[in-house]
């Protein structure tokens, strides 16, 4: 008989710990740590001129809205030296993800697909530490006059070395397509 | 709560009789069939605490009785317990026969629970300890798929979802040992937090006839109990070993149990598992590896009229998930679903890595139940559960090791119930329950929640009426109301919450905005009315119909309310609806059985029609700087589900058993007049077993399991812009995979080793023919093939 009563002085601490320990404070928000909402490739042109700018940008991550889109023309004949910066704006001050794909270096490539109307060809200029291509800089010399599409994918662990995206492997980490003019 | 106080104390202030008297009555325990004594038989006189205990030749005597009336409950380990009125007038003689309830030896139902919880005008369909054995190094979605109706919806070969009659998860309810699991059990990809180990026997009702628990079972209830302690002074245990070939594994499972003449037991158990990658007949399936640690105390005192238990169990389990099935956008998905082979293919190995879940179980319970003269039996049950969720996607950098899911679920449930018999033919249940749930969703993963924080309240009443009109006829009628509560707070992010035109439909439970996120507190009330009405007839010894009505609702889960971003394990957008209201199915559930010797069978047709049912489908592509990302939308539709179970046994000569297994089902979204997603194709399973009592109990059993095509399915698939190629290309996640036969092969023998302990070795393969296929059910039948041939050796030491 007496586990009974022990039984009920056991739940009543129970219920009371329940209601005691209920809060109604409202959680924080979280702190997106993953999330590449920008993409800026800067083609510089070799010698001097004004920098192009392709930028994609999508400020809700994987919201509903799709990404802003700026695309830009090349001058034919000219080669330009391409930096491509990565941006985790969801946070303030934004935090750059290139820095980020740089130190592991030996687990990132980027790849640089160009649409057959379109006259330019790609050169990578930087490399990880077994010299293998990395890609967040690289050359871009622009043919004759032309247009079309030129696509950055970002792979994570892709095999290394490899011969091109479709031996990559690897998972997706960015797929952005830019519509391009050389003239 | 003051009711429950008083009520306690009263049950411990009744008075014993003390009177002078003489009397002896005496006599012998037998087995209502074949006449044999029964020793060890307890004998308790009611409203007393005397008790005796028959001898070795079924002998009792109780002494110092008066001449009067006596109530006298009489059980045994392997009989219903059964209650007799005695005149005693002078010294009396009276012997008492009881009924074995279960022919299959060790398979004992826990006294009184197993005819209240269950409901008696749906066919149950019970797996015996024997059977859960040859599952130990499995899980308990394996052990519940060798029954007829009931598939599973797996993600991998490790995460194992019951499908009953083609509905799972939250439609899903499992009692583990009298605790209804509260383990976040909505999502898709995640199993059941039961060690198979722990439960003596499961029992599987298809449709929500147990009203003790919850209304809200639109698809089923699965019922884990452990096994009865007898009440006698004894201490016995057993080990299981088992080796599997294939992940390369062995799991490890003990249990002891002491127990005492005067009703005190306790029992622990413990398990252990480990496997490394599995393998597809030809190849790795890397980073498939679990390891699962369990363990169990259970003690009490148990006695006729009055008793209390503690129980608690921990589970914990590492799962990885093939590595190959992480993606990136729609674009890796292609490739994936293009190439026959995973695209990631290692060495074995038993290290787990990310994608991996990571997921700790505690539940604990404390039961007390006192039985009143004339009045029922009375039970008041506490329990606690906290479930903690880890899962670990592939990241990059410093949140490598973070998980990107922490969820941690406290549940605390109260329930109060009476079992009472109003008259011989009549008997009533009812009760109330109160449950708290809360959810901490861990910011610091870095990955905005998939699960909101929130706080749940549940109150629920129900009743359930038995009427046995005749010997033959039986009727069944229940009624359950829930009410819920939830408070949550969740943020949106502000393009969702502006597309959804949420912020006109709900302006007033914002309570912060941020940068690019709101923050909301939806305050949100469900009503949930459900019922069960049923009649058993027996046409005969042999043939019994069973026929049930149940009315199920249940409100809506967080993950279809809430959901709202990247899902990495199924690489698509998942966007739940905070506008829904509480689904409701209506199942009506038809058996015909005949119960013979030579050949007996049982066919189960049903039709389930769900209004408001809750479905996720594919509605649009949704474009980020990732790439391209299927979205898919939580919704509200008509749903309806027929199907049949059938089930035969047939005695083909003395020791040679042929038994047979058919399940259908089909599922349509009766608003859009299309199937449903994800409804297991039909399939037959047929086996022939030799059994040998006389030899050792030697078994061989020979399985074939085939599998159709499932050729009813919606059609998701969508076209995305692949750059090297510049065309669209089809990603196809539809179409199911091909029909598959396999054979299974298992065998055990039994060795007396001493007087009181067995050895029982047992040797089987599954998938003989090393057979490749890939499972419609799978949700990675994507990117590789189900498991290939494993041997498995298994060692048994009863003691």
């Amino acid at each position: 008989m007496r586990n009974l009563k022990f039984l009920a002085t056991a739940i009543f601490a129970t219920v009371f710990f329940v209601s005691c320990s209920n809060d109604d404070d409202a959680p924080d928000p979280v702190v997106e740590q993953e999330v590449i909402t920008t993409m800026t490739v800067t083609l510089t042109p070799n010698g001097n001129g004004t920098p192009v700018t392709l930028q994609t940008r999508d400020l809700d991550g994987d919201g509903p809205n799709t990404p802003v889109v700026t695309s830009g023309t090349l001058a034919t004949g000219v080669t330009y030296n391409g930096r491509i910066v990565l941006l985790n704006e969801t946070v303030n001050p934004p935090e750059n993800i290139t820095e980020e794909v740089e130190e592991l270096d030996d687990e990132h490539q980027f790849f640089y697909t160009i649409g057959s109307g379109l006259n330019v060809t790609t050169e990578y200029s930087n490399v990880d530490g077994d010299g293998n291509p990395l890609g967040t800089q690289f050359t871009l010399t622009a043919g004759a006059a032309s247009s079309g599409s030129l696509t950055f994918t970002l792979r994570h662990e892709p095999k290394k070395p490899n011969t091109g995206l479709s031996d990559a492997g690897g998972e997706t980490d960015i797929a952005a397509t830019f519509n391009v003019t050389v003239q | 709560m003051r009711k429950y106080a008083l009520l306690i104390l009263l049950l411990s202030s009744i008075p014993s009789i003390s009177q002078n008297c003489e009397n002896t009555l005496s006599g012998t325990v037998t087995d209502l069939h074949d006449g044999s004594l029964l020793a060890g038989a307890t004998l308790i006189v009611a409203g007393s605490e005397r008790a005796v205990v028959t001898d070795l030749d079924g002998k009792f005597t109780l002494k110092n009785l008066c001449d009067d009336t006596y109530s006298i409950q009489v059980s045994h380990p392997f009989c219903l317990t059964k209650g007799f009125t005695i005149k005693v007038s002078g010294n009396t003689t009276k012997n008492f026969k009881l009924e074995h309830h279960l022919e299959e030896l060790n398979q004992i139902t826990v006294e009184g629970k197993a005819y209240s919880i269950k409901s008696k005008t749906i066919l149950e369909n019970t797996i015996s300890k024997e059977e859960l054995e040859r599952f130990s190094s499995g899980t308990l979605g394996d052990a519940l798929n060798s029954l007829s109706g009931v598939s599973s919806l797996n993600t991998g070969n490790t995460v194992v979802k019951p499908l009953i009659n083609g509905l799972h998860s939250s439609r899903v309810v499992i009692i583990n040992n009298g605790v209804r699991m509260e383990d976040q059990e909505w999502g898709a990809e995640h199993a059941p937090n039961v060690d198979i180990n722990s439960a003596g026997n499961l029992t599987l009702i298809k449709g929500a006839g147990v009203l003790q628990y919850g209304g809200d079972a639109v698809g089923g209830v699965i019922v884990a109990e452990a096994s009865k302690v007898p009440v006698k002074d004894s201490l016995y245990g057993k080990t299981l070993l088992t080796g599997a070939s294939n992940g390369r594994g062995t799991s490890l499972t003990s249990q002891l149990t002491k127990s005492y003449q005067s009703g005190w037991y306790a029992t622990v158990q413990g398990t252990l598992k480990r496997f490394g990658d599995f393998e597809a007949p030809e190849y790795v399936l890397s980073n498939t590896g679990i390891f699962e640690r369990n363990a169990s105390l259970h003690a009490g005192f148990n006695r006729f009229d009055y008793g209390i238990e503690a129980y608690y169990s921990l589970f914990k389990n590492e799962i990885g998930i093939l590595r190959a099935s992480h993606l990136g956008g729609a674009q890796d998905q292609i490739r994936a679903i293009n190439s026959d082979r995973p695209l990631i293919i290692k060495d074995f190995t038993y290290d787990i890595n990310a994608p991996k879940q990571d997921v700790t179980h505690h539940l604990a319970r404390i039961k007390g139940f006192k039985r009143f003269d004339g009045f029922g039996k009375m039970s008041l049950q506490y329990d606690f559960q906290r479930n903690n969720r880890l899962e670990f996607d592939i990241r990059r950098g410093a949140d490598r090791d973070k998980a990107s899911l922490d969820l941690e679920l406290n549940t605390h449930t109260l329930m109060l119930d009476l079992d009472s018999h109003l008259t011989d033919a009549v008997s009533l249940k009812t009760g109330i329950m109160a449950r708290f749930q809360n959810n901490f969703a861990d910011p610091n993963t870095g990955v905005r929640r998939l699960i909101p924080d929130y706080d749940k309240y549940d109150l629920g009443i129900y009743t359930i009426v038995d009427y046995r009109l005749n010997d033959n006829l039986f009727l069944e009628a229940g009624g359950r109301f829930d009410y819920t509560f939830m408070d949550v707070f969740k943020f949106y992010r502000t393009s969702f919450w502006e597309s959804r035109n949420y912020d006109e439909l709900f302006p007033e439970i914002v309570v912060e905005e941020l940068d690019n996120q709101i923050l909301t507190n939806p305050q949100l009330n469900f009503y949930n009315p459900s019922a069960t009405f049923g009649a058993t007839y027996n046409f005969n010894e042999e043939y019994k119909l069973f026929l049930n009505y149940s009315l199920a609702s249940r409100a809506p889960n967080p993950s279809e309310l809430f959901s709202e971003g990247l899902h990495h394990s199924a690489s698509r957008i998942e966007l739940g609806d905070l506008r829904f209201n509480s689904e409701v199915g209506h199942k009506v559930s038809l058996t015909l059985q005949r119960d013979n010797e030579n050949f007996s069978f049982s066919v189960s047709p049903f039709i389930n029609t769900i209004n408001d049912f809750i479905v996720i489908e594919p509605t649009e592509i949704q474009q980020t700087v990732r790439g391209n990302f299927q979205v898919w939308e939580y919704r509200q539709t008509d749903a309806q589900l027929l199907g049949v179970d059938f089930d035969a046994s047939y005695a083909l000569a003395e020791n040679f058993r042929f038994n047979h297994q058919f399940s259908l089902v089909k599922g349509y979204d009766s608003s859009q007049d299309e199937p449903l997603i994800n409804m297991p194709p039909v399939n037959t399973k047929n086996e022939i077993v030799y059994q040998n009592p006389e030899f050792k109990n030697l078994r061989l059993a020979l399985q074939s399991e085939y599998v159709f095509r499932q050729n009813e399915f919606p059609d998701n698939n969508f076209e995305v812009f692949i750059p090297e190629t510049e065309t669209m290309e089809t990603v196809d996640v539809s179409t199911p995979p091909d029909a598959y036969h396999l054979i299974n092969f298992n065998s055990s023998i039994d060795f007396k080793t001493t007087q009181t302990s067995t050895l029982t070795v047992g040797f089987g393969i599954t998938n003989v023919l090393n057979t490749s296929y890939r499972n419609y059910l799978n949700r990675l039948r994507y990117y590789a093939d189900d498991l290939g041939r494993n041997f498995l050796l298994n060692l048994k030491i009863n003691y």
